[in-house]
Order: structure tokens, then C-alpha cells, then sequence
């Protein structure tokens, strides 16, 4: 038998991918959708759908369809990892360029008040190029240390489109124009004030979690009540620092001098400091628990202090672990610091509540998008360093 | 030498170890067996104060062993545990580094000791010195682990069932090299194992304990031929205790002049050995050659028969 004919003889099902099949759909969707990106005559008012054709040049639109189609097309098909990964990130670069030659194409050049954005139809196709490009590094089966060159890769080439003013024409940049000296320094608070507070739960909560670990009595206690407080909602939660703190204020002048009020950044960095207590010291507890017991008789035995065994080797051992719930701590403050901004803490959340209430949608995403970005950056940077301290462990 | 006093330690209201003596020769091995429970495991860790002493004296080489701190104590002890505990972030080279990198080694001499040790178990450096212990088979770790505990040269070596994770074959290869590396270096080791066929093949002395106490201390032929009323008896009277006793002694102990037809055996092996050749080749008598060839008498069933029995 040749191989052709053995290729023929295959069912159809056999030469299609399973997540291709997903991404296709939803790129054909994201194509045929009558809004490619939404045009507003400002910034309040509700805007109209234009479809990929009606929101570019005819050659542009044509070349995008063409190009998207013949993408979609390799997503279906068995083909390899590589492709799959150049094609997908192909499609997102391309959706990058699209998106931004709009305003020029729909807008006229004396109109400074209409707003363009992206609209339903974009964010489906970037969903699905997102997907099949996810796909690809996980059939690469690419590390989370083989990650941090393409998160590398992906910050440049946003710098680069950003820096070349391409997107300058959309409403979210013109909105951060407008923003612009406020946004690095709600950034530079945002990034204060989840760092702040995970490294104050660090300070605290390992040695903590080391106590628990050598004492069955206060580890009944404190996980438990660490569990109770994690529970409470966080908006509660920040409300319920005003008064106490408020008191304290007006009670103590140095502590008023040191800016502790009920409102502002105090109370948001001591409810984040709680909520990140539980995973720092319940992962603590844990890793330091799977070291097997052997390796710690062995330490003892060889006549290491309580503090030599504990540093050279249930520390090192139990270190996956512990930056574990370091990861999820600072991924979950960075998403917690935009409630803060209710009780004046700043941060990226100071956009999202004034775009929410003066329902200028560009402006809650101004807030949203760099909290995204920074949280998914946070996450595969603590995976490479999870990645590392595994290395040596088993 | 090691000589422990009426020791006792209690856990609770229970009596773990209760009233304990023996004495440990300088160069011998000693052996302590029992089953689980029998507070074998905790009278070896009281000689390193891994446990401290309820009761009673523990001396080694005439200085008592609560004169130092723990820790001091247990650099000078090697040590060695069932499932070799590792270190699994080190390398082989810095697990056996551990104790002289306490004790404040300079780096070359620590160095050298390690390709020294490495060497004398058989494990060339350059293949093994950077390796991670997943890296290594059951048995390479513990040897690994025996020589980590031989580092920093002690003069006495604990092992809490060193031999308990391994397969049959691994086991009686760890367990010659244990009798050779104890024989060159000249170290007392003090063991301790559940299994029976293992004490009488290690130990010069073997410590019999159940139930928290020791019931006899007596060298393995001792222990076979006279076991002491009750557990003890129990313990060694199988169906194979004559083998066991045969395995004890060499065929040059009861060689005899004369001559005898058949394939000659050597002199050093073990009478169990010499029964099962006698066996075998169907005869009453085998002649018995030295180390080089040379025959130097016969070795009879009869001689054979007179040294496994009861009145042994």
C-alpha cells in the first residue's frame, strides 16, 4: 500500500484536531459578527457595530480575511506543534495591526471626540488565536522556564505597537492619554501595595507557618481562624478596617503621623496582609510536612542544630511548596488591590470605579486590562521559580 | 568501648526500655534484634541521645555521653537509618560532605575524603560524586548513606535497620560490604535489625530484646546452642537452627588427618558449606585444601553431625 492511498483511507475525523475544531468555530463566528469594532460618536454615548468589512480599507479587509481563513484552516487540520504556535501568533499580530488601522479608516481626521474600540467580533477571533496559540506551547511541552522567553517575546512586541503609536487611536490609549501621569503612579501603588502586603505575610507568616509546623496545639488554632478570615468578603473586609483604624488615628498621634487612617492605603495593605496570611502559612505547614521524615531523622542524626536542619534542609526541600502559596497570594492580591480603591487605597482600581461611575466603559478597561497583564506575568514568573526550586527534589 | 548502665526510658506511662545493660567491645559488631515494639530502635538512638535516657548511664570510651551537647555527640557517631534518608536537594558529594562540613573541614580535605570514601564502596568520583540521589539505585544510596556516615571518621557506627528497604540480592551484598569496611577500618558498629538471619550473620554479639528488655547478650553460637528460656528459644528454634549453627564456624575448626576420595573444599568455607558438598557428592568424608591447593586433612559427617547438634 502507498501512503497516499493509506492517508485516503484514514476517516475524516482522524486528520482533524480536536481543540482546531474549537478554535475554528469561534473564529468563524468572531469573522462573520457584525462588529468587528464599535464606533461612538464620544465617549458616553452607546456606539454602532462595524463589521471587519465596514472598519477597514477594502485591500486590508480582504488580506485579514484571507489571512484569518487560511489560519483557521491550520488550526483544523492535524498539523504541527510549530506551525501551529507560528500561525496562532501570526493571527494575534495581525488582529494587533487590524484593530489599530480602524480609527484612521471610520473616523475623520477633524473628529476628536468619536471612540473606537474593539468590539465582540475581535475579542472572539483574539480568544481563539490566544487558544490555539496555548495549545501549541502545551503540545510543545514547552516548561514554565521555556514560558519566560515568549512572556518576554509577548512584552516587547505590546511595547513596540504601543511605542509606535499604531493603537493610539483607540479609545482605551485615549483615554490613558488623558491619564497618562496618573496611570503610573495608580500602577506604581498597585504593584506597592500587592508586593507590600505579600511580603509583610511572608515576614510574618513563614515563621508562623514553622511554629504551626513543630506544634500540633497552635497549628489547631491558627489555620482555622486564618480560614475564617479568608472567607470574609473583601469588600467587608475593608469596610471593617475603617472604623478600628479610624479610632487608632484619633486615638494616637504617631500613628496618624505615620498616615494610618481608616481610609486610604493602611486599611487596604493590613485586609490584603490577612488574606494572604492562609496560603503563606498553610503552605508552609504543608511543605514542610511532605519532607520525609527519614531526611529530618538523618539531619538530626548527623548532628545538625534545630536551625541548620531546619535552613539546609526542610527549608530548600519544602521551597516548591511555599512559593506555591507565594504564587497564589500575590495573583490574588493583585486582584484584590482594585477593590482597595473603594476606601482610597489607589491602584489600577481607581479607573475601574470612575469608569464605573460615569459608565465610560474605555475607562474601567484602562483599570482592568494592566491588572490582567500584571497578575498573568506574576504567575508565569512564580511558575519558573517553582519550576526551579523543583529541580532538585523528589 | 560502650558501656550502657541500667537504662531506661519511658514514654508516657509506658516503659519503652527497662533496665538495660550491656558493654560493646572496641572493633566488634553488635547486633540488637526484636520485633517491633521491643524498644530495640530506641536503646540504639539513646546511645547518640537522638533520645535521651530516662534512667541510667550510657559511657563511650569511659566518658559519659551526657557530659557533651547532643549534637556534638553525633558528629562523632556515624549514622546510618532504613531508607538511607538523603538528602535529596544535595549531591552524593555534599551528602557525604555533611558531617566534616559541620565539623569546619577545609574544602580540599573534605574533598578528598569524599573520592576516598566514594572509592572504598566501589563508586568511581568522577561518575558518582555529582550525582542527585534519585539518580542512584537502592543499593548505590545506601551505600552512599553508610559512606556519608563513615566521613568524618568515627569510631563508632549506629544503624537502625540499614539493610530493611533493599532486595534479597542487594541485601547480602550490602551486608558483605558492611563485615569488609568493618574489618578494614577496624570501627565497633552497633545494629539493628528484626531479622534473626541477619544478626547471626553480622554480629559478634548478639542483644536479644522484647517487651523493653534484654534477654540475653551472647555471641551467635551462644544464642543457637542455649537460647534462653522462653522469646529467645522461640526466636532461634526453627527448623534450620543447625544450618545456622554450621554457618558459624569454618571447616578449618574441625579438619582431621587422613584422606577422603572427592573434589576438595577449602578451608575457609563454613561447615554449612562443607555438609552441603558432603550431601551432594553422596560421601562420608571430603578432603579439606588450604588457600594454596595444598591438602591438609579430611572433614567428616560424622565431625559435621557432632558439631550442629543440641549437645553443641
Amino acid at each position: 500500500m502507498t501512503e497516499a492511498s493509506e492517508t485516503a483511507a484514514q476517516p475524516l475525523t482522524a486528520r482533524l484536531d480536536r481543540v482546531g475544531i474549537v478554535v475554528a468555530v469561534i473564529a468563524i463566528v468572531g469573522m462573520d459578527w457584525q462588529s468587528f469594532a464599535t464606533l461612538k460618536p464620544n465617549r458616553l454615548i452607546s456606539g454602532q457595530g462595524l463589521s471587519l468589512a465596514q472598519s477597514l480599507p477594502t485591500l486590508w479587509a480582504a488580506i485579514g480575511i484571507a489571512l484569518l481563513s487560511i489560519a483557521t484552516i491550520v488550526a483544523v487540520l492535524r498539523t504541527g506543534a510549530l506551525l501551529r504556535l507560528a500561525v496562532g501568533i501570526g493571527s494575534l499580530l495581525l488582529l494587533a495591526v487590524l484593530i489599530g488601522i480602524v480609527p484612521a479608516t471610520v473616523v475623520p481626521p477633524d473628529n476628536s471626540y468619536a471612540r473606537v474600540s474593539p468590539a465582540a467580533g475581535f475579542w472572539l477571533m483574539a480568544f481563539a488565536f490566544a487558544v490555539l496559540t496555548t495549545d501549541a506551547i502545551a503540545k510543545l511541552q514547552l516548561g514554565p522556564l521555556a514560558r519566560l522567553p515568549m512572556l518576554a517575546g509577548a512584552a516587547i512586541a505590546v511595547a513596540l505597537i504601543l511605542g509606535s503609536g499604531h493603537w493610539d487611536g483607540l479609545s482605551i490609549l485615549k483615554e490613558y492619554a488623558t491619564n497618562a501621569q496618573k496611570f503610573w503612579r495608580e500602577g506604581a501603588k498597585h504593584i506597592e501595595l500587592a508586593l507590600g502586603s505579600l511580603a509583610a505575610a511572608v515576614v510574618i507568616g513563614l515563621p508562623l507557618g514553622i511554629a504551626c509546623h513543630r506544634n500540633a496545639t497552635l497549628r489547631g488554632i491558627t489555620l482555622p481562624v486564618l480560614n475564617v478570615i479568608q472567607t470574609v468578603p473583601s469588600m467587608a473586609m475593608y469596610g471593617l478596617m475603617i472604623v478600628p483604624l479610624g479610632l487608632l488615628a484619633a486615638w494616637s498621634p504617631l500613628a496618624a503621623s505615620l498616615g494610618i487612617r481608616g481610609i486610604g492605603t493602611a486599611p487596604a495593605l493590613i485586609a490584603l496582609f490577612l488574606y494572604s496570611l492562609l496560603p503563606v502559612v498553610a503552605n508552609t505547614v504543608a511543605g514542610l510536612g511532605e519532607v520525609r521524615r527519614s531526611v529530618v531523622e538523618a539531619a538530626e542524626g548527623m548532628g545538625m542544630t534545630k536551625f541548620q536542619r531546619l535552613f539546609q534542609v526542610e527549608l530548600p526541600l519544602a521551597l516548591p511548596v511555599i512559593l506555591t502559596g507565594i504564587r497564589i497570594v500575590l495573583v490574588q492580591n493583585i486582584g484584590l488591590v482594585t477593590i482597595a480603591a473603594l476606601i482610597g487605597g489607589g491602584g489600577f482600581g481607581t479607573f475601574v470605579f470612575q469608569g464605573i461611575g460615569q459608565a465610560a466603559t474605555d475607562l474601567v478597561l484602562l483599570g482592568a486590562v494592566p491588572t490582567i497583564a500584571l497578575a498573568f506575568t506574576a504567575a508565569i514568573l512564580l511558575d519558573a521559580a517553582i519550576e526551579l526550586s523543583e529541580r532538585r527534589r523528589l | 568501648m560502650i558501656e550502657l548502665e541500667h537504662v531506661s526510658r519511658r514514654f508516657g506511662d509506658q516503659l519503652a526500655v527497662d533496665d538495660v545493660s550491656f558493654s560493646v567491645e572496641r572493633g566488634t559488631i553488635t547486633v540488637i534484634v526484636g520485633t517491633s515494639g521491643s524498644g530495640k530502635s530506641t536503646t540504639l538512638r539513646m546511645i547518640n541521645r537522638l533520645i535521651e535516657p530516662s534512667a541510667g548511664t550510657i559511657r563511650i570510651d569511659g566518658k559519659d555521653t551526657a557530659s557533651v551537647s547532643g549534637e556534638v555527640l553525633r558528629r562523632g557517631i556515624g549514622y546510618v537509618i532504613q531508607g538511607n534518608g538523603l538528602f535529596p536537594h544535595w549531591t552524593v558529594a555534599r551528602n557525604i560532605a555533611t558531617v566534616p562540613t559541620l565539623l569546619g573541614w577545609d574544602s580540599s580535605r573534605i574533598a578528598k575524603r569524599v573520592d576516598e570514601l566514594l572509592t572504598l564502596f566501589s563508586m568511581k568520583p568522577e561518575e558518582f560524586a555529582q550525582k542527585f540521589p534519585h539518580q542512584l539505585s537502592g543499593g548505590e544510596q545506601q551505600r552512599v548513606g553508610v559512606a556519608r556516615a563513615l566521613a568524618a571518621e568515627p569510631g563508632l557506627l549506629l544503624m537502625d535497620e540499614p539493610f530493611g528497604a533493599l532486595d534479597p540480592i542487594i541485601r547480602a551484598k550490602a551486608q558483605e560490604d558492611l563485615l569488609a569496611v568493618q574489618q578494614r577500618l577496624g570501627i565497633t558498629v552497633v545494629l539493628v535489625t528484626h531479622d534473626m538471619e541477619e544478626a547471626i550473620h553480622l554480629g559478634h554479639r548478639i542483644a536479644v530484646m522484647d517487651g523493653g528488655r534484654l534477654l540475653q547478650y551472647a555471641p551467635p553460637a551462644e544464642i543457637l546452642a542455649r537460647p534462653a528460656h522462653g522469646f529467645v528459644e522461640k526466636l532461634v528454634n526453627g527448623v534450620d537452627r543447625p544450618f545456622r549453627l554450621l554457618s558459624l564456624a569454618p571447616v578449618s575448626s574441625i579438619v582431621e588427618p587422613g584422606t577422603a576420595e572427592g573434589p576438595p573444599i577449602a578451608a575457609t568455607a563454613t561447615l554449612r558449606d562443607a555438609l552441603s558438598e558432603l550431601l551432594w557428592h553422596q560421601r562420608d568424608a571430603l578432603p579439606v585444601a588450604s588457600a594454596d591447593g595444598t591438602l591438609v586433612g579430611r572433614v567428616s559427617l560424622a565431625a559435621l553431625r557432632a558439631h550442629a547438634g543440641a549437645a553443641a
